[in-house]
């Protein structure tokens, strides 16, 4: 047990910060608030992935003519694809949170819900979207 | 920011240096950390960052928007067409082998065009992002913060 | 245990604790400037994280990406919209539920895994030393990742390319500024004014 905790005591600590990244973003209403715990879990995942090449006595794979251990180049040139998906999606989905303020006046989820229910829509855009 | 006098001057002399620093982390991607992506971000920093302190209408003039719309497609386009140039000289897709007589330099070839591709295309989007959040924005008062 | 993996160890630890609770701070702060703030940091933390776990590329990605552009986009966004949260966060039982389950399911499956900083993990024995003697001798590239990203992997990284590009139009479509000039309307004359009206954006006015 003590050592299944040694060894793998990174993956628990990243699974705790992947855990309060998504709790951010089921248990908070704004909507900004929401999109942070996403970047949150989506920073842990990476920090995940990474933790799972990493070659103890290692160093970073960059070749200088020495013989030596390399860490996984792989998950690196993965998580570096994500990372730029990542803040894609981030501006995106802050962009339309822009949008969102401007026809609902509020961001808000459950403020949106109550407007989208009683079919009155509180803000100077009627309409348009 | 017109009366920031210690932003606008420290901002002046770091702009340059940042480009610059940009520059070298595009074209240093084969032999240390850098690449694409990373210069084309602190390319975008240092455009950002004279917008933020030189106003929105100067930024606008020294990046004009038409040339930024040509700039976001141009990088994707250049990275698609070194694929089909491989397939043109007789290889595959994305093949670089066949871009020059050697393949050892016909790889090093691929890589520093599509590199070129992926810091053009990233820069020119992040700049463009940042415009539209910030064409957007009405003037905040004091008491609002 | 020899002594380059206590001082891994030791440092993994101080940072991922940081970490945890610059998560929980960003949870039950109110203020969202503060908020994006504590992102930066979160940003920063985890690039000097990556560096520690020899991840020197996507740590400096995640720095400049995360402590730079998306604070300011966030920052962007707060100017456009409000900037508290508008109700006091309680406790929600549905959510702990989601998570503890979530939770205790991915550390049920890590016995599983390798173990940290293991040499014979069968992602690192399967194709990787191909890739590694291939940029020493093919490609002659000292950057491995950067090989692997744009001659190996290179598809991919098309398809990358091909999203920053949807994303930025996206971008631009949903917020891009209309001119007077070329629409042929001002913003009095407009029936559906372009910008948020300022009535409904009083800070020390909370809906609760």
């Amino acid at each position: 047990m003590v050592d299944a905790l040694i060894s793998h005591y990174n993956y628990w600590l990243i699974i705790i910060l992947m855990m309060l990244g998504l709790y951010i973003v089921v248990s908070r209403g704004n909507l900004v608030k929401k999109i942070v715990g996403l970047n949150i879990f989506q920073t842990s995942v990476f920090i995940l992935y990474i933790s799972l090449g990493k070659v103890s006595g290692g160093t970073a794979p960059i070749l200088t003519g020495k013989p030596e251990t390399f860490s996984n180049p792989l998950p690196h040139v993965l998580i570096l694809t994500a990372i730029v998906v990542g803040i894609a999606t981030t501006a995106l989905g802050l962009a339309l949170v822009v949008r969102i303020r401007e026809s609902y006046g509020t961001i808000e989820e459950d403020d949106i819900l109550i407007a989208e229910r009683s079919q009155e829509v509180s803000e100077p855009n009627g309409g348009t979207v | 920011m017109r009366h920031h006098l210690v932003l606008r001057v420290v901002a002046k002399m770091l702009i340059p240096f940042i480009l610059l620093f940009g520059l070298y982390v595009q074209f240093h991607g084969d032999f240390g950390p850098g690449g694409g992506f990373q210069a084309g971000v602190i390319f975008a920093a240092a455009f950002i960052l004279y917008a933020l302190v030189f106003g929105d209408d100067q930024a606008r003039k020294v990046v004009p928007d038409k040339a930024l719309i040509l700039l976001v497609p141009l990088g994707l386009l250049i990275y698609a067409l070194t694929g089909f140039a491989g397939i043109l000289l007789g290889g595959k897709f994305l093949d670089y082998d066949v871009l020059s007589s050697d393949p050892t330099h016909g790889q090093h070839l691929g890589i520093l065009i599509i590199e070129l591709g992926v810091g053009i295309t990233v820069a020119a989007v992040m700049i463009s992002i940042f415009r539209a959040y910030a064409g957007r924005t009405k003037a905040i008062d004091k008491e609002d913060w | 245990m020899t002594a380059p993996i206590d001082m891994v160890l030791i440092v993994d630890l101080v940072l991922l604790t940081l970490l945890c609770l610059t998560a929980v701070a960003i949870m039950l702060v109110r203020h969202l400037f503060a908020v994006v703030a504590l992102t930066g940091a979160f940003s920063l933390l985890s690039a000097g994280l990556l560096v520690t776990l020899d991840a020197v590329d996507v740590a400096f990605t995640e720095a400049a990406v995360g402590a730079g552009i998306s604070t300011v986009l966030m920052l962007g966004t707060l100017a456009l919209t409000r900037r508290r949260e508008a109700r006091v966060p309680k406790l929600s039982p549905a959510g702990l539920i989601i998570i503890f389950m979530t939770g205790a399911t991915l550390i049920y499956a890590t016995p599983d895994m390798p173990k940290f900083g293991a040499a014979d993990s069968p992602g690192l024995t399967h194709i990787v030393p191909g890739y590694i003697e291939g940029s020493e001798k093919d490609i002659a590239v000292p950057n491995i990742v950067t090989s692997i990203l744009a001659s190996y992997r290179g598809y991919d990284t098309l398809g990358e390319v091909a999203v920053i590009f949807t994303a930025g139009m996206g971008v631009i479509i949903l917020l891009g500024r209309r001119r007077e000039e070329e629409y042929g309307y001002s913003e009095e004359s407009a029936a559906f004014p372009l910008r948020p009206e300022d009535s409904s954006d009083d800070p020390n006015k909370d809906k609760s």
